[in-house]
């Protein structure tokens, strides 16, 4: 032990800081890496050219997740199934019920289920675990349906993923169906396919009786804070009655019979669009791309399914146009005032897909904002075609980004609102911004009508707040136009 | 152990559900953002960096910069060294950081990436480049997440960053190694006033107390302030002495045993200080350091909170609780709460753990006759097949109990981590004598409240 005669009165720490040592560091005023610049496009500066739906850069902090996220997003809400996670505990983990998507009966889906692999596993392999995991489990629950993901881990072990599940599924008597969803084998989207593919081995399994011929399945709505059932309602009043729910409150049995309806609705971008062409190519059900986000987008959607099913029922065209005239006018009145308040305030958008950031614009133009950057995950080239041809000129549309680009972005265009998910929020609220979740961890109803005046109470909240005034980047932004005004008021007295 | 859990003669669940640990390498990014400058780098797939970043945004609500190397298809064939390498250099050059803390994943692991070498390769291959970004530090830590948990990758990730750059280069006078597991920003600004009011410069580490609690900023920091400086860990081994906290933590895990190996600086293992025992035993080793007697602020907060002990007692006499979380955490909770006469009936941790048992008794044996129910490596659902037998009156830990506290209609006390549906979590401080009077106040009222709640008279006076 050290003697206590060094003992004299403690000096402050002073230790070099790493603040002075990184000030010696030539600046790096670029922001935007050589290797990503052409998935950063500024409308109007250059012709519309854009990379993307490209492997994330290294060392870039993506944004993005992996193909098991994807399977994982889209298969989740499927709420009397087994979601058993093959791989160590880790991905089940952060995938436990970090959905709002919501359940009208069973639950199962908000449980996390892990074969949670230990080094002897990894060794030895883990198809005895899963065989075990997957037997009591199913006895223990009585789910309709099991699905069991791979993991980055299993994909190279080299567990017989597909073989276990036909032993269980002989076994049990209940479809286990294997997700092919190592995390390393691509993005997101490849995930959002494996989980189209798993899907695709329940339908067509069950009979179709009692299906009418205006009928949907709905894909790509998961339900969160219990929007299918806003959709689901407006269905309805039209006349037109519901399949399968793909996937938000879904249930293995509707999906089962899911080849009987006439017509499938896919919102989302690319998270169920390989179901729908699965379908379309075995069963001959043709789809229809829709978004329930927003006044016109809703309202399109509406209509192009009463357009779909006119012939088969004349009078659906004129259902669907009393209940656009009546959600309208009650809605209308309502948006006003918010619009009021949020005229010329900007807007800044970043979302998992693409899809949903055509109908945010539309939105935010509603609410009289601007938009003033637009990003993606997993946009294709499509998409961001779409999106230059609806944006104005000077919005920054953007691939893949990290958070070092999208701070920079929300600096330089001064915006007052960011459109993201939880990973988004903090960097934000950081730069004194004000935030809107539009991902899966919202707890507000976003879609159809109701959803537009939620979504203007959402960005009123937080624009319109009193605290931004008090955080130091606002601060001195006000405090400089208090200073323009007072230096004009004297040149004006000078005068 | 699951086989001790199920009393009938019926199999063992062989899945976990609901788990009640998150993976190595999450751990092992919280120690390394305690780091001045640092930016935590995964060497995995993408998705692993993005989820942790998610969990642990939802707890601190601040910005956290996970790196990754993003491994694809092909790299997990052809090994991921080219793409570790790339990854780091723009981590360098975007990040302009003072330490790239390199924690392995389950992927790169098995694919047999030797993670040392390539990092020790990109040192040399990248000299140039280095020297360009002022030098950063490249610390690496293993951490497959199908060995051990958050825990085992935290204390893994603090021991090697010890091992790779402390030395006996002196940076301070009189300074002490503070090594205190994982615990809060607010735990941590409250210790290190401890140990400068005993006249001791502290060196936390990690210390997440700004880097993870950080004020709002006029421009966007890329890697935010705070942390421990890397010219203080390099002192370490000058230090007078090393405190680390954590009854379950083996000395071969143990950073401060790295320290006493290399540089004669003792190690002295103490209890995370949570209740009035457990933080006498700290502040006896700070004045035994320093020779100096207790400073009278903290013998008036310790004054306070045994009389709040006695004002309390009453209220929360004989309630019976259940504490789950981590290991040390669990351990330092149940010492306090049977100091004040509530009866832990369960103690339990998704960890695997050898010492927790052993670390229960040690603490309750002194007051209770009967030691209470202790397991390690469980999820929630045997915690909650255990559980509803005992009857608890209030649970502790994680909100991933709330499924539990909400089928029971008991209370649940949100501490250590993830808080997911709660604000403030950084802001808990349950250590030394005032955290712990912070923690009193909180359980008795709720204990309280959830009496006031259940009373059909609405009594306002209690």
């Amino acid at each position: 032990m050290r003697s206590w005669t060094r003992w004299k009165k403690a000096t402050p720490p002073s230790p070099i800081s790493w603040h002075e040592i990184i000030r010696k560091v030539p600046a790096m005023t670029n922001t935007i890496f050589a290797e990503r610049k052409d998935q950063v496009h500024r409308k109007g500066e250059e012709p519309f050219q854009m990379a993307c739906d490209k492997e994330s850069l290294a060392g870039a902090v993506s944004q993005r997740a992996c193909v098991f996220c994807g399977s994982r997003v889209v298969l989740y809400p499927i709420t009397d199934a087994l979601h058993l996670v093959h791989g160590p505990i880790g991905c089940a983990v952060y995938t436990w019920d970090i959905r709002g998507a919501l359940s009208s009966g069973p639950e199962l889906h908000r449980h996390s289920y892990s074969t949670d692999l230990q080094e002897s596993d990894v060794i030895f392999g883990g198809e005895d675990k899963l065989y075990r995991a997957l037997t009591q489990l199913i006895d223990r629950i009585s789910p309709k349906a099991a699905f069991v993901y791979s993991t980055c881990i299993v994909g190279i072990i080299g567990d017989d993923l597909a073989g276990i599940c036909r032993k269980v599924e002989r076994e049990k008597g209940i479809p286990v169906i294997p997700v092919e969803s190592e995390g390393f084998k691509g993005n997101k989207r490849a995930g959002y396919n494996a989980a189209c593919r798993a899907m695709f081995q329940l339908v067509g399994t069950a009979p179709t009786d009692d299906i009418s011929p205006l009928s949907v399945n709905i894909l790509g709505d998961f339900n969160l804070a219990g929007e299918i059932w806003i959709v689901r309602e407006y269905l309805e009043r039209m006349g037109v009655q519901v399949v399968a729910n793909i996937t938000g409150d879904g249930r293995v049995d509707d999906l089962r019979r899911a080849h009987g309806a006439a017509l499938n609705l896919v919102q989302c971008s690319g998270s169920t669009i390989d179901l729908a062409k699965m379908m379309e190519d075995e069963y001959q059900i043709p789809f229809l791309r829709v978004s329930y986000f927003g006044v016109e987008d809703m309202a399109e959607s509406l209509y192009n399914i009463a357009e779909f099913f006119k012939d088969v029922d004349p009078q659906v065209m004129e259902r669907t146009k009393a209940l656009v005239r009546d959600e309208l006018s009650e809605l209308y009145p309502k948006l006003r005032e918010y619009r009021q308040a949020l005229e010329g305030k900007k807007a800044a958008i970043y979302v998992g897909g693409a899809f949903k950031a055509f109908s945010l614009v539309k939105a935010f133009r509603h609410l009289g904002m601007t938009v003033e950057l637009v990003g993606s995950q997993t946009g294709t080239e499509e998409d961001y075609k779409e999106l230059h041809e609806i944006t104005d000129p000077g919005t920054i549309i953007v691939d893949d980004s990290n958070p070092l680009e999208l701070s920079s972005f929300l600096q330089e265009k001064d915006v007052d609102i960011f459109v993201g998910g939880v990973k988004e929020r903090p960097i934000a609220y950081k730069l004194g911004v004000g935030f809107c979740d539009h991902n899966h961890e919202r707890k507000e109803a976003l879609e159809g009508f109701i959803g537009m005046l939620n979504f203007a109470k959402e960005v009123y909240s937080t624009v319109m707040s009193p605290v931004w005034r008090f955080t130091p980047r606002k601060k001195a932004l006000y405090s400089k136009a208090l200073e323009t005004d007072v230096c004009h008021e004297i040149k004006a007295i000078e005068n | 152990m699951k086989s001790k859990l199920l009393k009938t003669e019926k199999e063992p669940y062989v899945a976990t559900t609901d788990s009640c640990k998150q993976c190595a390498p999450l751990g092992a990014c919280l120690a390394f953002k305690g780091v001045e400058g640092s930016v935590p780098f995964l060497h995995g797939s993408q998705g692993c960096a993005t989820y942790m970043r998610r969990y642990v945004i939802s707890h601190f609500r601040e910005p956290v910069d996970i790196a990754s190397s993003s491994l694809g298809e092909k790299h997990a064939i052809y090994g991921g060294g080219p793409n570790l390498k790339l990854g780091l250099k723009n981590v360098m050059a975007k990040y302009h950081c003072g330490v790239i803390g390199v924690a392995t994943t389950c992927l790169t692991e098995t694919i047999g990436d030797d993670t040392p070498r390539l990092v020790k390769e990109f040192r040399d291959e990248f000299a140039d480049e280095l020297e360009c970004h002022g030098n950063p530090s490249i610390v690496n830590v293993s951490t497959p997440s199908y060995a051990g948990s958050h825990v085992d990758g935290f204390h893994s990730a603090v021991r090697a960053i010890v091992d790779q750059l402390a030395s006996n280069v002196p940076a301070m006078e009189n300074t002490v190694n503070l090594l205190p597991g994982f615990v809060s920003p607010a735990d941590i600004r409250y210790l290190k006033e401890i140990v400068h009011d005993f006249g001791l410069n502290p060196v936390v580490l990690p210390d997440i107390s700004e880097t993870l609690d950080g004020p709002a900023a006029s421009e966007y920091e890329k890697v935010p302030s705070g942390g421990t400086p890397v010219a203080s860990i390099k002192g370490m081994g000058t230090a007078l002495s090393s405190i680390e906290f954590g009854r379950c933590l083996a000395n071969s895990m143990g950073a401060a045993n790295v320290l006493e190996d290399r540089f004669n600086v003792r190690s002295r293992r103490l209890g995370t200080p949570i209740g009035l025992r457990e933080t006498d035993i700290f502040m006896d080793a700070l004045k035994e350091i320093t020779c100096r007697t207790i400073p009278i602020k903290y013998e008036l907060e310790r004054g306070r909170l045994v009389d709040s002990y006695v004002d309390g007692h009453k209220y929360i006499s004989g309630k019976k609780a259940v504490i789950y979380g981590d290991p040390d955490m669990v351990v330092a909770l149940t010492s306090f709460l049977t100091e004040i006469g509530i009866r832990p009936v369960l103690c339990a941790t998704g960890a695997k753990s050898q010492l927790f048992k052993t670390a229960i008794k040690t603490v309750t044996e002194e007051i209770l006759d009967e030691s209470p129910e202790v397991l390690d490596n469980v999820d929630f659902y045997d915690i909650e097949e255990t559980a509803e037998e005992l009857k608890p009156d209030v649970l502790l830990g994680s909100s991933k109990g709330y499924k539990l506290s909400r089928k029971w209609n008991i209370p649940l006390v949100r501490l250590g981590f993830p808080i997911h549906d709660r604000f403030g979590a950084q802001r808990i401080c349950q250590l030394g004598y005032k955290g712990t009077q912070d923690l009193f106040d909180m359980i008795v009222n709720a204990v309280i409240q959830a009496k006031q709640d259940r009373s059909p008279i609405g009594y306002t006076y209690i």
